[in-house]
């Protein structure tokens, strides 16, 4: 299946070379983990009951978790003792309530932990439940709560399912690999999803950059009539929900709407693997792969790394960090977070770990605006980058949210662009935030 | 691990595209006129190419205060531009005087690069035409000299091929396409400029909506309204083409990014009104070229232009007023 490609975007230099390769290796479970008891969008979580300072845990067992329905629960990487309970670092920028655990290396998992039996037995509220209880969130680096997105209000009728193979991030191959490694278990995961939502179809959607992966994938899902794979142009940001429902389906997801206004429900394809885990043994989501890479990165690789490993020891494992390192980012080079240092666990959204060095890290020095509409052109969902960012810059917040600021989900297409190196990303973000602000008022 | 990192807001990667790399681009784009400006007119063109571009730096630098000259490229694309709209062998302090308006009037006095809202060059061309306009318009054309570089071309001087029909008539295409016709210095090849074009639409530097607005509406009305005195419509529509500014114009002028709109429509709105106003000067007006007074006017409604075509955003419903 060939397929249309969306307006705007960039072509940026992926250096994805350096770890496609690369097969996914287990890093050995830490001697401590902290995990968030916030990792996915929504509700945080609270210790369950017993879980507290001194505490045993098992493998796997579930320690935190929320009453609200946007949430997801949170289960002990490790089996061992509870160390601590407060605050800690964590990917977005600001301590987070963590629950420290020190593993005794045993690495038992909770014997509750059994296969949930076949997918034909298993009813769609069957499925919905185990993916809540293992905690799966959306592998992608969203991490929206994947039950949530099972559980569409019964008007309205969900037709397709869209997996995202793209992963149109520069230099991460976390995706790519579990496509390689695992193409089985995302299509076990995607007929499961599939049951849940009682969809017609699936389309998994790959850039034609991992050509060998949609090779392995179409070889996989041969003699499924209604699942397919698109071979996508390679641009960024293809993995973008609304670009890729657009460019695998045909459909344009309504500004300010949800894929499921047009019948369709995706996710990524490590949510898939994980939701395949949950179902064929049971077990919730305590580990992820991670890519880690970048010229700051002495030996980049793609590792399966406990949930609540610091970054700094992932770091070390892959041979530190080189001396003219000048910033460290979870995620990606165009959506993900810089971090003062690398003293904050891996959690459920984590998909890279990228040091740049100087060579690679541009200090932007600015220069006005020319006018040149490049961030125009750029804008996947057509909107007017340079003219929102005028307004945010003179504060004129209600012209940024008239020129449908809100619509912006800061996929840095404009900032990347720009020949005057103008921080349009970042200027339209903090319109939205002054925007959202107003209107909670 | 206590290595001093630095902490921004993502995109943490950025084009290679300077402001720098932009302007260097379009010098380059220039080079096929400026060459062949030098083969038609010889030296003469050569040193007035020369002094815009080393007066609009140097002023720039000057208003500046800075020490770099070239800096961030723009100053010399106006001083290079605003030489290839003048006749090829105007005097040395006539290509001052301009080059040195166009950096100050058409440009700092609005705050420097990206402020303007006029086409610099043109500013600098639309003061040197009405403070001196017997030696910018009129039958004060050399005529173009080719291969012959120590000639003084001033000598034999004519009017263009716009000044009436049977000057028209006196050139084939090939003198059109090629460049071997009197004009302004760099306006006249269309084959160089076409070159320096396509290099543009290649790096991304310039939308085909403007130069294909303005091209497609000068042939239009050309072929309705130019009489047909030309080898018939069609040829009296290409002629309208390829004499005078309108190549130029619209592949160097009109797609200036400063002065012209960022919306795609707006681009395309741009181009056709360019040459809309080019074709009723040409054909109805007192003057027998209009290119620049077109471009410039249309500068002028650029943020109306633009605050009117701003796109439906992705997913988004007219909202029926
Ligand atoms: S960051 Fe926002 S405004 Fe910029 S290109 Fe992406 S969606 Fe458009
Ligand atoms: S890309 Fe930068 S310089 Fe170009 S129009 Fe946008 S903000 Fe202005």
């Amino acid at each position: 299946m060939n397929i249309t490609v969306f307006k705007g975007g960039v072509h940026p230099d992926y250096h994805k070379e350096v770890t496609a390769t690369m097969a996914v290796t287990p890093m050995k479970a830490p001697l401590t983990v902290v995990i968030p008891l916030q990792q996915h969008i929504g509700a945080p979580c609270e210790p369950l009951e017993g879980i507290e300072v001194g505490a045993q845990v098992k493998m796997g067992q579930k320690i935190a978790d929320s009453s609200g329905f946007v949430s997801a629960p949170i289960h002990a990487s490790v089996s061992g003792t509870i160390k601590e309970i407060g605050p800690y670092n964590h990917p977005l920028g600001r301590p987070v309530q963590s629950i420290t655990i020190e593993s005794d290396g045993e690495e038992k998992w909770d014997e509750q932990i059994k296969p949930a039996g076949n997918l034909d037995d298993l009813s769609a509220e069957d499925i919905r439940k185990l993916v809540r209880e293992a905690g799966i969130v959306g592998l992608g680096g969203a991490t929206f709560p994947a039950h949530v997105k099972l559980s569409p209000p019964p008007e309205k009728k969900i037709d397709i399912v869209v997996i995202n193979g793209a992963e149109c991030e520069p230099y991460l191959s976390a995706d790519h690999r579990v496509m390689l490694e695992k193409p089985e278990e995302i299509v076990f995961g995607l007929k499961a999803m599939i049951k849940a939502l009682g969809a017609e179809k699936a389309v998994i959607g790959i850039e034609d950059n991992k050509s060998d992966a949609i090779r392995v994938l179409e070889q996989v899902t041969a003699e499924d009539e209604n699942i397919s794979v698109a071979k996508l142009h390679t641009k960024y940001p293809q993995g973008a929900e609304k670009m890729l429902i657009q460019v695998t389906t045909g459909r344009k997801v309504p500004s300010g709407g949800l894929p499921l206004d047009v019948g369709i429900v995706n996710h990524n394809v490590g949510t898939a693997v994980a939701v395949s885990k949950a179902i064929k043994e049971g077990k919730p989501l305590i580990e992820r792969v991670v890519t880690v890479t970048g010229s700051g990165i002495n030996r980049p690789a793609n590792l399966l790394v406990r949930i609540g490993t610091l970054v700094s020891e992932v770091i070390d494992h892959c041979g530190g960090l080189k001396d003219n390192t000048l910033k460290l980012i979870v995620g990606g080079p165009m959506m993900g977070l810089a971090q003062p240092n690398a003293n904050l666990p891996i959690i459920k959204g984590t998909s890279g770990i990228l040091a740049l060095t100087d060579e690679d890290v541009y200090l932007a020095e600015r220069a006005p605006c020319i006018r040149c509409a490049k961030c125009v052109e750029a804008c996947p969902v057509t909107l007017m980058p340079t003219m929102i960012a005028q307004a945010a810059e003179h504060t004129l917040y209600s012209r940024a949210e008239k020129l449908h600021a809100l619509d912006c989900f800061e996929c840095g297409c404009c900032s990347y662009s720009c020949p005057s190196k103008i921080p349009l990303t970042q200027l339209i973000r903090i319109a939205k935030a002054e925007i959202m602000k107003a209107k909670k008022k | 691990m206590d290595k001093k990192l630095v902490v921004s807001s993502s995109p943490h990667i950025r084009t290679i595209d300077s402001v720098q790399s932009v302007m260097t681009d379009v010098l380059i784009a220039l080079f096929p006129a400026a060459l062949m400006a030098v083969l038609l007119f010889g030296y003469k063109a050569l040193l007035t190419m020369l002094i815009s571009v080393v007066t609009a730096m140097v002023v720039e630098a000057l208003w500046l205060r800075k020490r770099d000259l070239f800096s961030d490229g723009s100053a010399a694309v106006t001083g290079l531009l605003f030489a290839m709209v003048l006749p090829p062998a105007p005097p040395w302090w006539l290509v001052v005087i301009g080059a040195a308006s166009s950096i100050i009037i058409g440009k700092q006095v609005y705050g420097g690069i990206g402020y303007n809202i006029f086409n610099p060059a043109l500013v600098g061309r639309a003061i040197v035409v009405m403070s001196w306009g017997t030696r910018m318009v009129g039958p004060i054309w050399p005529q173009p000299q080719p291969f012959a570089f120590t000639t003084d071309i001033s000598a034999v001087t004519m009017a263009t091929a716009l000044a009436g029909q049977q000057e028209a008539l006196s050139y084939s295409y090939a003198n059109y396409f090629i460049g071997t016709i009197p004009g302004c210095l760099g306006e006249t090849s269309a084959l160089a400029l076409l070159l320096g074009g396509a290099w543009l639409y290649y790096k991304g530097h310039i939308d085909w909506r403007i130069p294909g607005g303005f091209i497609g509406t000068v042939f239009l009305f050309g072929l309705l309204f130019g009489g047909g005195f030309y080898g018939g419509s069609f040829g009296t529509g290409l002629f309208h083409v390829l004499a005078g500014g309108v190549m130029i114009g619209a592949i160097y002028m009109a797609t200036d990014m400063v002065t012209t709109p960022v919306t795609t429509t707006g681009k395309l709105i741009f181009g056709i009104g360019c040459g809309l106003i080019t074709m009723l000067i040409r054909l109805w007006g007192s003057m027998p070229e209009g290119v620049t007074f077109a471009i410039l006017i249309m500068n002028g409604l650029t943020p109306i232009i633009d605050n009117f075509t701003i796109p439906q955003q992705f997913g988004g419903v007219k909202k029926s007023a």
